[in-house]
């Protein structure tokens, strides 16, 4: 049975990693480090599949509808009888499939980074921070509380900017770190006053009532939120709308994407963790358990979701075909598939076979950690080999390091959508859900799948075909075994991942829901994405003047994407023009002229009365003889005629 | 017995008083303004023995203050002189108003 000794351990075994290797690391365990935390790691996964094994098998399912199962609850502070902040374990349907996604992605990047961090100086510091990003990982998906999700949410977000800042000597890592933790920031400002509003509403902090509270028709906390409106919206719109705004900060969507290329620069293994598979997908994870407060209660919250997502995935796409960083295109892949995940969340309804695009996000979400995370290890596997970033310095690598090139192709045809990898089976899922109930945002997903599939095959062709190298250009190898294996056992699952009857398991209101691949729906994307295929191999498989050519045709839209579309220009111009230069600038008149003012004036006046009073002292004994003789004489005058 | 009356005596003792408080105010003589206290506290000396003779004939309690405020004045002597003479080798003079740099 679920016991909550060993599912406490998952968390709390990265915790101890992070304590331990934090602590010692430096100075007395610098070569364990790694094997310390890889271990922990090791084992809070294999927790963690006991636990999805017995959730989903045999503990979870009550009546055939899956419960949530609070494990175990403390009030960490308590504000009154009804509210108050816990710290808890829930287990529910997605909870449970994201630890498994988190401890799984995390421990294959740890065995990674084991041999691509080796020889680095602060190798220590590199695990304990992983060990960190785990731990509050891991707290956030399990969080009971929606305080205590802000909490995690909010470590994470720390150990993100430690790790993107990890080189710091690197002015662009720096400038990276302050970037993403400043966007961030920002975002969960909306997040926490969402969560204020809502929970003042509700009147709890806690998920389960929170959520049942709102999404009850007719219930009088509903009824409250629903009334009270400001600027035209009821407050139950904004508080949700608010809280997206933090998860779209955290899941790099349009227009707060602009941190997540520039978080590139943290190592690659960080980038594969943090930046593609687990951290972004929080935004995703947040409104997946929200969701029937947004499905039930609010659809116009959920249609701003939809939209978002829509047009962030479009908009990273186009982007993603012109970048020549390896990086950053699989950053903004990342982004575009966050978008997928996110409008199928925002074209669902709730419950029965309107909850396929909850089922689909959350199939989507498990699919792509997969494959971005084996598409990142990858990268880092190149980058390792040819010791740059930069797509011009790479091609014909595929003789060199074989291995890398087969996992790295499965991952591509994966999130190409290529039957039978597991990217297909989810991205048709979320096709159809939109298919069903939201045309425009269907079309924008098709073209958008067909740019995908372009632009990761010119990634591919441009990584390990165009150009060819002499064969002994590079003296070492591909890299060790600890570096091959994840990628190998990541390419397998991407391989068998789309086999899973993911609706059995997830679904919007814990009925099983079936799903099954039509295959005349599935003709036209499929076919799409060949022609994306094709298309990047014609461009891009031998030198070609064909890119030039097309670049030159499309003109003005290939220079708009290659500078990607002016959005940090924007976000420039926002902050330095009109957060510095008008409430930046009225702020600082303020502070210097009237506060600091205020407390001049008190200071000058001390100082012109005690310019004065100190003439009194003049260091003449018999002058303060005569003042002591002339108070004594006052005294006496005093008691003989006013006070007789 | 009573052939002096004790205003006489008070008189006497306040003229003294004041005598010694001009004296302190006005030279600038260190030495003058010691002497200038003892005179001061003689004119004390002069009421306690006048208060006591005629308000408390049995009693004796104001000679011992006399004796008392005697020997206090000789140990303040001692020690005054004492800081006269290194006010002297500091400043090279006795002069009040040359000791006036405790001052802003």
């Amino acid at each position: 049975m679920l016991s909550a000794t060993y599912i406490a351990l998952i968390p709390l075994l990265p915790l101890a990693s992070f304590l331990l290797i934090g602590l010692l690391g430096k100075r007395y365990l610098k070569m364990a480090s790694g094997p310390i935390g890889t271990l922990s790691l090791l084992l809070s996964c294999a927790l963690a599949c006991i636990t999805a094994f017995q959730y989903f098998f045999q503990a979870g399912r009550v009546n055939g509808v899956f419960e949530k199962i609070t494990v175990f609850k403390f009030a960490w502070l308590n504000f009154s009888p009804n509210v108050s902040i816990d710290m808890g374990l829930v287990l529910d349907p997605i909870s449970v499939m994201m630890i498994l996604v988190v401890t799984l992605i995390a421990l294959m990047v740890h065995i990674y980074s084991l041999s691509y961090m080796k020889g680095e100086e602060r190798v220590s510091t590199y695990f304990s921070f992983l060990s960190l990003f785990t731990f509050s990982m891991l707290g956030l998906v399990l969080a009971s509380n929606i305080f205590q999700m802000y909490i995690f949410w909010e470590l994470v977000g720390l150990s993100s900017y430690l790790l993107i800042g990890f080189y710091f000597d690197k002015p662009s890592a720096v400038a990276a770190a302050k970037k993403a933790f400043i966007v961030t920031r920002f975002a969960d400002l909306g997040f926490l006053i969402g969560i204020l509003i809502l929970s003042f509403h509700a009147e709890t902090l806690d998920f389960t009532t929170l959520i049942s509270r709102l999404s009850t028709p007719g219930s009088p906390w509903l009824l409250s939120i629903s009334s009270a409106s400001f600027m035209g919206f009821s407050l139950l719109t904004w508080g949700l709308v608010l809280l997206f705004v933090g998860g779209a900060g955290k899941s790099a969507m349009f227009p707060l994407h602009i941190w997540l290329p520039d978080a590139m620069e943290g190592p690659t293994p960080v980038s594969a963790l943090i930046h593609a598979a687990t951290m972004v997908v929080a935004g995703v994870f947040m409104v997946a358990r929200m969701f029937p407060v947004y499905a039930l209660s609010c659809p116009a919250a959920l249609q701003v979701v939809a939209w978002t997502g829509a047009i962030s995935s479009l908009f990273a796409a186009l982007i993603a075909c012109t970048q020549t960083d390896i990086k950053r295109v699989l950053a903004y892949s990342t982004m575009s598939q966050i978008g997928y995940m996110m409008f199928a969340l925002g074209v669902s309804g709730y419950g029965g076979e309107n909850g396929l695009g909850y089922t689909a996000s959350l199939f989507h979400l498990f699919t792509h950690a997969l494959f971005k995370a084996l598409l990142f290890l990858g990268a880092g596997a190149v980058i390792h080999y040819v010791h740059s970033n930069e797509l011009s310095k790479m091609g014909g690598l595929r003789k060199h390091i074989p291995i890398t090139h087969i996992t790295f192709l499965v991952a591509c045809l994966a999130i190409a959508g290529v039957p039978p990898f597991s990217g297909f089976f989810s991205k048709e899922e979320i096709l159809m859900a939109s298919y069903q109930h939201n045309f425009p945002i269907y079309c924008i997903a098709l073209f958008t799948a067909g740019l995908t599939a372009f632009y990761m095959f010119r990634l591919y062709f441009s990584i390990f075909w165009k150009k060819e190298l002499s064969a002994d250009s590079h003296a070492h190898g591909e890299g060790g075994f600890a570096m091959m294996f994840p990628l190998v056992l990541l390419a397998l699952f991407t391989l068998g991942a789309g086999f899973i009857p993911f609706g059995k398991f997830i679904s919007s209101d814990g009925l099983p829901l079936t799903s099954e691949v039509h295959l005349g729906f599935s003709l036209i994307p499929v076919l799409l994405s060949l022609c994306g295929i094709f298309m990047a191999m014609a461009f891009y498989k031998k030198e070609s003047t064909l890119p030039d050519k097309a670049a030159t045709v499309l003109g003005e839209l290939y220079k708009a994407s290659f500078n990607k579309f002016k959005i940090d220009e924007v976000w420039l111009k926002v902050t330095k023009g009109f957060l510095f230069g008008i409430v930046g600038r009225f702020a600082a008149w303020f502070d210097k002229s009237i506060i600091n003012g205020a407390i001049d004036l008190g200071a000058s006046f001390a100082e012109v009365v005690s310019d004065t009073v100190r003439m009194l002292q003049t260091g003449k004994v018999q002058d303060y003889a005569a003042c002591v003789l002339a108070g004594v004489l006052s005294l006496c005058l005093y008691f003989l005629y006013v006070w007789m | 017995m009573n052939a002096i009356p004790l205003q006489h005596i008070l008189l006497v003792s306040t003229g003294l008083f004041f005598i010694g408080i001009y004296g302190f105010l006005t030279r600038r003589n260190l030495i003058t303004m010691l002497m200038s206290i003892e005179l001061t506290l003689n004119s004390v000396n002069i009421n306690f023995v006048a208060f006591n003779r005629y308000l408390y004939p049995t009693k004796q309690d104001g000679l011992f203050f006399v004796i008392f405020v005697i020997s206090i004045a000789a140990a303040e002597a001692a020690v005054a002189i004492a800081i006269i003479i290194n006010l002297y080798r500091k400043y090279k003079t006795i002069d009040a108003e040359g000791a006036d740099t405790m001052r802003f």
